[in-house]
């Protein structure tokens, strides 16, 4: 009933090519915001802050720097770890070298280093394809893995061999190190995300995302209408590592604190990669479902196990919500092998003609 | 686009291209045999042969996905030994696929509008923020295609991804995604392939339509006889990778090796 477009006619293409072009999903968009930018931090606990919605902000732009790859251009990768890791470790460097430089700045430029190596893992994309070229960039993983923990220059020659996040200030508010506010960093990490995803969003609904989405469906007709297919494949690596880039140096720096090499190992590739098929394929809303559903789900099922008391000890919860995770995951697989991002596009559509079947 | 042009007398102008002793082999297998042929500006061109003749690996020589061994393409009154996709693109050659090579994730209108990529120019910082000359672009293009989603009939299914319609609607996106380009010669690999007769004449018409009122020119692989003889101005032969007649097509109608090729010989 709500959620109809009846009687909203578009009457110039401007209106019509809008990213959301129905006034409900407008006011959804705003609410939403308002509740992430002003409900939340008013009301949200530390542990949900800091433990909750700090790194399922993190893993959905991780989850959208890869999607943009492998949803979007088709380009299946699995160094996805070892891009976050660059741009962790290239932040790091930067705000210790350079400390009077505000560290969002850092951090934001922390990406294009991440990109840069992308660009260069991405060059065999140009000859090949589909699982050969997941082998491929898994060099780029291992390769990646290996330097952050055999070239001590990357951590200062630390004796931990681990990044350790220095304090620092905007406006005069600590928002990295041990004594930055939970709600602050939130608010950083929210609003880089936000723009972030805004920017993503733009890309991939002009004519670069459609060269992508073209790339992706149909190389060789791609060609002929006149994308270049390596400056298009180059570019989403580009655009991919960037966010990746990003969420790493977000990740050490406003969620962990400090970081061990190991968090950018394979694990971290997969985990992503799992968020963005979970979440669908080619969907920027997928990307947050996914990293909702799965960095989500454990959090919810340990919950749910303290809620009915059972005497489990903590490890035995831990495997259980392994093998529950899993077993949620076959199944939505099997419910909607197109991700949630379909299950939340079939559902709007549902509600259109709600209460008619179609 | 250009302007209507009815006067079927200057129609057809000077050669817009020319393939020339053009060999292009796989391996041992030769798939095309120093074949010569010339098309000529506004006409209608059809390229016909049993199967395996060689007709689409032309077309692929033509638009530069296969890299021929030997021969000369003429295109524009430029000489090279072999095109490239990206070269063929821009100099205005556009091309549909024998079965239908859209992008199936995207709508019609998405895939019409990736059509316009070479006309589109807005820099990637513009295109960041989506406003501006980003925009502006956008709408720009946006116009044009609405322009041939009306001539091809296809409003309704504009928002449908492509994937999920039916055949003789796919080849119709198709043919506006190459419409899009603006192209000067379009390459239409059977274009009727699979339809019915009633969609086989709706295909006929917009070609004949797309011919006239753009003044575009087209060479189309057809295996219909019918739409083939009713629509080209002049037919090409070929049969086992050779040209075997060249001409109208009342002569080629008439010319004895079309005839054993299509019917075979008694031996």
């Amino acid at each position: 009933m709500l959620y109809r477009e009846a009687g909203q006619f578009k009457t110039n293409y401007v209106d019509d090519q809008a990213v959301f072009p129905i006034r409900q999903d407008r006011i959804g968009i705003a609410v939403i915001l308002a509740v992430a930018f002003v409900g939340i931090p008013l009301f949200g606990s530390d542990f949900f802050i800091s433990a909750v919605m700090v790194p399922l902000l993190v893993f959905s732009l991780a989850a959208i720097g890869l999607n943009i790859l492998t949803g979007y251009t088709g380009l299946l990768s699995l160094g996805t770890g070892g891009f976050m890791g660059v741009g962790a470790f290239a932040c790091y460097k930067l705000t210790t070298i350079f400390p009077d430089v505000n560290i969002i700045i850092w951090i934001l430029v922390s990406g294009f280093f991440s990109c840069g190596i992308g660009i260069l893992f991405g060059l065999p994309s140009l000859r090949i394809k589909g699982f050969y070229l997941a082998v491929a960039t898994l060099s780029a993983q291992f390769f990646l893995d290996w330097a952050f923990v055999r070239i001590p220059w990357l951590v200062n020659n630390n004796t931990s061999g681990a990044i350790e996040v220095p304090s620092r200030y905007l406006f005069g508010m600590p928002i990295t190190g041990p004594m930055a506010q939970p709600e602050v960093r939130y608010l950083v990490v929210l609003s880089i995300v936000a723009l972030l995803t805004l920017i993503a969003s733009n890309l991939v609904h002009g004519r670069i995302g459609r060269s992508w989405m073209a790339v992706r469906d149909m190389d060789l007709a791609a060609e002929l209408i006149g994308i270049r297919l390596y400056r298009t494949k180059l570019l989403a690596f580009a655009v991919s590592s960037y966010y990746c880039g990003v969420a790493g140096a977000l990740m050490v720096f406003l969620w962990y604190g400090s970081a061990e090499p190991a968090v950018f190992g394979i694990d971290q590739s997969f985990f992503i990669l799992f968020m963005v098929i979970i979440g669908g394929l080619g969907s920027l809303v997928g990307s947050f479902f996914g990293a909702a559903l799965i960095y989500g789900m454990p959090i919810i099922l340990k919950a749910i196990v303290g809620l009915v008391g059972l005497q489990i000890s903590p490890a035995t919860v831990e495997h259980l919500t392994f093998m529950a995770v899993g077993g949620l995951i076959i199944l939505f697989l099997i419910i909607e092998p197109a991700g949630l991002a379909r299950l939340w596009q079939v559902g709007k559509q549902k509600l259109r003609v709600w209460p008619f079947p179609y | 686009m250009r302007a209507p042009d009815d006067s079927l007398k200057t129609r057809i102008g000077d050669v817009l291209l020319a393939v020339e002793d053009v060999s292009l082999a796989f391996g041992g297998v030769k798939a095309i045999n120093g074949v010569s042929f010339d098309i000529r500006q506004g006409e209608i061109r059809a390229i016909i042969g049993p199967n395996g003749a060689g007709k689409t690996s032309m077309l692929n020589v033509i638009n530069g996905f296969y890299h021929p061994q030997q021969g000369r393409i003429t295109f524009k009154g430029k000489t090279r030994s072999r095109m490239r996709p990206h070269e063929a693109a821009s100099g205005g050659i556009a091309r549909t696929f024998q079965n239908v090579a859209l992008f199936r994730g995207m709508s019609a209108l998405d895939n019409i509008m990736a059509g316009r990529t070479l006309k589109m120019n807005v820099n990637f910082f513009w295109q960041m923020f989506r406003r501006g000359p980003a925009m502006r672009e956008e709408i720009e293009h946006r116009r044009f295609v609405e322009e041939i989603i009306d001539f091809l009939k296809i409003q309704d299914i504009r928002r449908t991804p492509v994937g999920r319609l039916p055949y003789g609607l796919q080849k119709r996106v198709e043919l506006g995604r190459a419409l899009a380009m603006e192209p000067e010669l379009l390459l239409l690999d059977e274009p009727m392939a699979g339809m019915n007769l009633e969609e086989k004449e709706d295909m006929s018409r917009y070609i004949l339509d797309v011919n006239e009122y753009y003044g575009t020119t087209i060479a189309l692989i057809e295996h219909d006889m019918g739409v083939v003889m009713d629509l080209s101005d002049r037919v090409v032969v070929l049969d086992h990778g050779e040209k075997i007649a060249d001409g109208t097509p009342d002569e080629v109608k008439r010319n004895q090796a079309v005839i054993d090729a299509y019917l075979g010989v008694a031996h």
